[in-house]
């Protein structure tokens, strides 16, 4: 960190009652967001250890679906790659029905959104694979299948996170309304 | 054996994705998606790098694998990417949602390009 400003001495060990420390005493009063916005005691990922690992563990997860689906639906070189297509639409999809029933109902749990979105659903979409094959298609003479897939992937995925969204809004607002 | 490359780096990859945005949003705000920006644009060059590396044979396919479908794989992301485009869309906030989709498959292409120039003058 730049900032300079001592740490807490507890910083790697949360799980310790803190020692008393008298560098930040008004670290213990006042509202968090505002403390940490004047003065940045603490680094972005101070208290966040289960939600790594429950992003590590999904991405895990997720990753192996997006490389099971790529071997079960292999794409030849050169050609449009379908999998990796339907694979980020999917994943765009079920990312606009996780996010509506987060804001519509709530998390059942602190960790779910961390490792269904961030986690399964990020390992399982990628942006770098959709670059890379963008860059093989057009480097090897197949410009105009690059530029559809390109495309088409922003627009599939744009509409599927936006349909999928508004589609679970509006049948959880019904189904909440009719009750 | 495979499996496990890929798995390995995509527990590696999705966390450094989730710190990398929390660190980025932290100094830069939440106006504009730059913390995923940020991870997609380096997951490009890296993979970049990665595949050039490969065909050039001074990379083996399992570190392909590991590093590439892997790592690369999840700390990119296009859920993410796609869901703070809708966001920035329904917020009022069309042109930046416009600005975060020219920007970041500009910058992502750009990067891959780079990455895989800098690996063939490296190795090839």
């Amino acid at each position: 960190m730049t900032t300079g400003a001592p740490r807490p001495a507890t910083a790697g060990a949360t799980a310790r009652p803190a020692a008393p420390h008298t560098t930040e005493p008004s670290e213990l009063s006042g509202p968090p967001g505002e403390q940490s916005a004047r003065s940045r005691p603490q680094p972005p990922w101070q208290g966040q250890w289960p939600a790594v690992g429950a992003v590590a563990l999904g991405g895990g997860i997720g990753a192996a679906l997006r490389y099971g689906a790529t071997l079960l639906w292999p794409t030849a070189p050169g050609t449009f790659p379908a999998t990796v297509f339907l694979v980020n639409v999917v994943g765009c999809a079920l990312m606009g029905v996780l996010m509506a029933l987060i804001s519509e109902r709530g998390s059942p749990h602190p960790l779910l959104r961390p490792f269904l979105g961030t986690g399964v659903l990020g390992g399982f979409t990628t942006f770098s694979t959709y670059t890379a094959d963008i860059r093989h298609l057009t480097d090897t003479g197949r410009l105009a299948v690059g530029l559809a897939y390109l495309a088409a992937t922003l627009l599939a995925a744009l509409a599927a996170v936006w349909a999928a969204h508004a589609g679970t809004r509006y049948a959880l607002t019904r189904r909440g309304g009719a009750r | 054996m495979n499996w496990l490359l890929v798995v390995a780096g995509a527990m590696a990859g999705a966390p450094l994705r989730f710190l990398t945005d929390r660190f980025v949003q932290s100094r830069l705000g939440t106006a504009f998606p730059w913390g995923t920006f940020t991870v997609n644009v380096v997951g490009s060059l890296v993979l970049g790098l990665v595949t050039g590396a490969v065909a050039a044979g001074a990379a083996s396919s399992s570190l392909y694998l590991l590093l590439g479908t892997g790592l690369c794989g999840a700390l990119t992301t296009y859920s993410t990417f796609s869901y703070e485009t809708l966001r920035l869309a329904a917020g009022g906030a069309r042109w930046r949602a416009a600005a975060n989709v020219a920007a970041s498959v500009a910058a992502g292409l750009a990067a891959v390009f780079a990455g895989v120039a800098f690996a063939r003058a490296l190795w090839g």
